[in-house]
């Protein structure tokens, strides 16, 4: 197939990243052709998309993703973003992109402070993004979340201006799993190039494994890395 | 520890009629002793004992090595001749146990046991106690349990897919808790599921909890790599973790003695767990081997580079080791402490010369010191040297093939009746923490990773897709019933009962590993429930016709004189021929079931597990019938089912299964008894309903 059909999608990989894989073999499963680029990398190639995976980068004994925020993949990660490009963090993905600047706020410990593994339903608030333009507008997902920092926490007047901007795209639907603020589960950048959330779309690409519904964010990303691969070929 | 496959008796080992004696000090009359026993040597407490040799065992050094060891070597011996090691008092028991057949492509002798799956794949599992460090320290003792067995794995060459846990507390409480938050903390970062295992509460394990993780990884059929070092002239490189003074000695003082009043002061012979560096070494170990760099694979764990080197060596190879050249975290370690440090994250691989740069090229890729520490020698010993003086010189056989293999008398315990839930209230039951549900625990581990999970923990076994055909791994783990008094009993049900788990969730059971968790094998009713269990388990593993290819023996699990009750926890492996055809939820209008077989009988339990896996793809569902009786089991399936049954009088059935499938299939069950008992649909079971009964069961904390 062409490089437009499967669109490069760059998946880094600190050490101690644990869902690569899984994202990897997500992403290929759904049309892309998903590379994996080793952290200490500091030019992500020709790729239309980024994934951050989840895992435990640098064994996140210090504040999960404050040390891999300073690795030289994030310095090409930011660049990427800066010109546009869209950027998926999946849970340490997406508290790498905090500790970056990347996103807005910071993910604590969860309110019950234990981790938890299991599926939850998240609602789609905006589906109009480069990373839900598969779902419907107030559809329910069933995604499994798996984490112990995942309570995603902003000062009152960033929450509200996300809420006015509609930057949380997704909230958990039944029930908070780690108390985040306004149930957020998913929030977008300013420019609405990069997304981070707590679930994982990529254990929910397999009817074998239970749900598909992070199929459709994944999908989407891979619909919107392919859109822009053409600018790149 | 590995098991040794051909145990050898040394000649003056002590007879029947001189053993007992006072093995070791007891540990409260010589606290200090255990912790540094080579600073704390009076005349009244000599070294070899401080150390916790007998005199005989002693006596028997000096025979073989025809000369006095030194201070090096008997510390070098007391680790490699201890129970947790040596196996002194189980070696000759264990060979009762069957281990061979057709698919064994590794059985007891290794890191792992390895089992052929056909289709170029292998399994490789093996299950560990980690028992006594997490009575000091559950969290850490939890967590390192999980590191160890892992790379027990890894040195297989097979990549860690899932682990499983074995947890037996007095209750549920912050102990418990601790160490389920250890287990989690460990397995969720390196990225190795946790898929399920078995939890029970009671008050028999209150003082020495249990611990014991079992991991299943997978590899090449082809490339089963082992520990044994060959080719004189290969380099020995450590490559892992620095090596620091964390649990010195932890083998002897920890593994090997009872727990007592002074337990606390052991905490310096715990060892602290490093996930990240774990993490690392998984991933750098299995590079390693499939890029061919590497001749052979040991981990360092119980007694350190003693052990391993030991077991590397045993073969008639020689290993020259060079403690100058171990990369160390603190200043000033000795020569012996070196030797026998337990500092976790380590591995150690035997590389020819040529292939060093590549090696060492991996482990700078993932930020891991790595040294070559040694050659590989023809001359059988395992020699240490430091700065080039030879500080320790013992024929690598001795520490291994000679280790004392006791045959302990043995005195028959009477076993107490098995203590009965079966009349309490069902509510009661179902709140219980045993009857509870577990999800509050297994939620705080991570069972996804790794895209396999086809089946998640709740029910039975899980069961892990052999990506990317359809082929699966059903994976149970499990020991006797809560309140078990009767060891050969005990045996048969965590064999029958891991079995049957398996076989509800569609899979072939093909291998078994267990843990034997026992009290003091120097107690003759002690020595007696070990050999019984034993037996129970080589008795329902010949019914079954599976082999058991790994395991490890948890001794002296007493405190201050209490032992535990006989605990064989068994983990089980079974082949599932199409994950998309196994038992799931039962529908409505579907007959439900009860197969059954007379629980005394081995041979019909056998049977039910044969039948139960070569059903599998015509049920709708299937579940074991555990301790907790028949009622509990129907719950839990209505609930796993989120669908209610109508059942008529139900009569006890443990032992047995619960089965559902559609009223056209029912012809094709046969082979043991089955009796109707209802019909699947609407929102109740025994006259419930399924969110109260939810309600009851998830209160278990």
């Amino acid at each position: 197939m062409s490089p437009v059909s499967r669109p490069r999608i760059a998946v880094i990989v600190f050490p101690g990243s644990n869902d690569d894989h899984d994202a990897t073999l997500a992403l290929d499963a759904l049309g892309a052709d998903a590379v994996s680029v080793w952290h200490g990398e500091d030019d992500l190639g020709d790729v239309a998309a980024v994934v951050l995976p989840g895992g435990f980068s640098y064994g996140d004994y210090l504040r999960c993703g404050a040390l891999a925020r300073f690795s030289p993949a994030l310095r090409a990660v930011e660049r990427f973003a800066a010109g546009g490009g869209p950027v998926l963090g999946i849970c340490n993905g997406f508290q790498i992109l905090c500790e970056a600047g990347l996103l807005p706020g910071v993910l604590r410990p969860n309110r019950s402070l234990a981790f938890v593994c299991r599926d939850v339903a998240v609602r789609v608030e905006d589906a109009s993004t480069s990373f839900t333009r598969r779902c419907a507008p107030g559809q329910r997902l069933t995604i499994p979340i798996k984490h112990g920092e995942g309570c995603w926490f902003a000062p009152p007047e960033v929450v509200a201006e996300l809420e006015t901007a509609g930057r949380i795209v997704l909230r958990y639907a039944d029930g908070n799993p780690n108390g985040s603020i306004a149930d957020a589960a998913g929030v977008l950048n300013e420019a609405g190039n990069v997304m981070g959330l707590m679930p994982h779309p990529e254990h929910a690409v397999d009817p074998l494994l239970g749900s598909t519904d992070g199929a459709r964010i994944l999908g989407s990303l891979v619909d919107t890395a392919r859109s822009r691969a053409p600018a790149l070929v | 520890m590995k098991r040794n496959e051909a145990p050898q008796t040394a000649a003056s080992v002590r007879s029947e009629t001189t053993y007992p004696r006072p093995i070791r000090p007891r540990y409260l009359s010589t606290p200090l002793a255990t912790i540094d026993p080579l600073t704390a040597v009076s005349a009244k407490n000599s070294l070899h004992r401080a150390l916790g040799l007998t005199d005989g065992e002693r006596d028997r050094i000096e025979e073989l090595l025809d000369r006095d060891p030194n201070h090096f070597e008997l510390a070098v011996f007391s680790l490699l001749w201890s129970e947790h090691c040596g196996y002194k008092h189980s070696a000759r028991l264990l060979k009762r146990l069957p281990s061979t057949g057709l698919r064994v492509l590794q059985g007891p002798g290794e890191n792992a046991g390895v089992l052929d799956l056909g289709e170029g794949e292998a399994v490789a599992f093996k299950v560990e106690s980690h028992n006594h460090p997490s009575a000091v320290e559950p969290f850490q003792g939890a967590a390192t349990g999980v590191g160890g067995i892992v790379r027990d794995v890894i040195a297989m060459g097979a990549r860690p897919v899932a682990l499983l846990d074995g947890l037996r507390f007095g209750a549920p409480k912050l102990a418990f808790r601790r160490a389920v938050a250890g287990v989690g903390a460990y397995g969720n970062s390196i990225g190795v599921p946790t898929v399920g295992g078995e939890t029970v509460f009671d008050e028999a394990y209150a003082d020495n909890c249990l611990v014991n993780v079992m991991c299943v990884g997978l590899l090449p059929s082809a490339r089963v790599t082992r520990a044994r070092a060959s080719g004189a002239g290969n380099l020995v490189v450590l490559y892992g973790a620095t090596t620091g003074r964390d649990g010195i000695g932890g083998a002897s003082v920890l593994a090997s003695q009872e727990l007592g009043d002074g337990s606390e002061q052991k905490r310096p012979s715990v060892q602290i767990g490093d996930p990240f560096t774990g993490k690392k070494l998984i991933e750098a170990s299995l590079e390693l081997v499939e890029r061919g760099l590497v001749e052979s694979l040991q981990d360092l764990g119980a007694a350190g580079l003693a052990s391993s080197l030991a077991e590397m060596a045993r073969d008639g190879a020689g290993v020259d080791v060079h403690l100058d050249r171990v990369p160390l975290r603190e200043e000033g370690l000795e020569p012996w402490e070196i030797m026998i440090s337990e500092s976790q994250e380590r591995m150690v691989a035997v590389v020819s010369p040529p292939r060093l740069p590549a090696v060492e090229e991996v482990c700078a890729r993932w930020e891991l010191p790595c040294t070559a520490i040694g050659e590989v020698t023809a001359s059988g010993q395992l020699r240490a040297l430091d700065s080039g003086e030879v500080v320790g010189e013992i024929d690598a056989r001795l520490l291994t093939d000679e280790a004392p293999r006791y045959e302990v008398p043995r005195r028959p315990r009477r076993p107490r009746p098995r203590r009965d839930a079966v009349d309490t209230p069902l509510d009661a039951r179902l709140r219980n923490p045993n009857g509870a549900s577990k999800r509050w625990i297994y939620e705080q581990y991570d069972h996804l990773v790794g895209s396999r999970t086809v089946r998640r923990p709740g029910l039975d076994a899980a069961i892990l897709r052999l990506r990317p055909s359809c082929r699966g791994l059903a994976v149970s783990l499990q020991g006797p019933a809560p309140g078990e008094r009767d060891p050969r009993r005990a045996g048969i049900t965590a064999v029958l009962g891991a079995a049957r788990n398996v076989a509800c969730a569609g899979g072939m059971p093909i291998g078994l590993t267990d843990c034997l968790n026992f009290g003091n094998p120097e107690r003759p009713e002690i020595a007696w429930e070990l050999a019984e269990a034993i037996e129970g388990i080589a008795l329902a593993a010949e019914a079954l016709g599976v082999p058991v290819v790994s395991g490890n023996v948890s001794l002296y699990n007493e405190t201050d004189g209490r032992p535990i009750p006989p605990t064989p926890v068994v983990g089980c492996v079974g082949l599932v021929e199409d994950v998309r055809r196994v038992p799931g939820r039962w529908r409505t209008g579907d007959a439900v079931l009860l197969a059954e077989a007379d629980r005394d009988d081995v041979e019909a339990q056998a049977q039910l597990v044969g039948c139960l896996w070569r059903w599998a793809p015509t049920l709708s569902l299937a579940h074991d019938v555990g301790g907790g009786g028949l009622e509990v089991a129907l719950v839990e399936a209505a609930l796993w089912s989120e669908l209610g049954a109508t059942v008529g009088e139900l009569a006890d059935g443990c032992g047995g299964a619960i089965v559902a499938c559609s009223e056209a299939a029912l012809p094709r069950l046969d082979g043991v008894p089955l009796r109707r008992i209802g019909t699947a649909g609407g929102d109740e079971v025994l006259g419930q309903r399924l969110d109260e009964l939810r309600a009851a069961r998830e209160g278990g904390r």
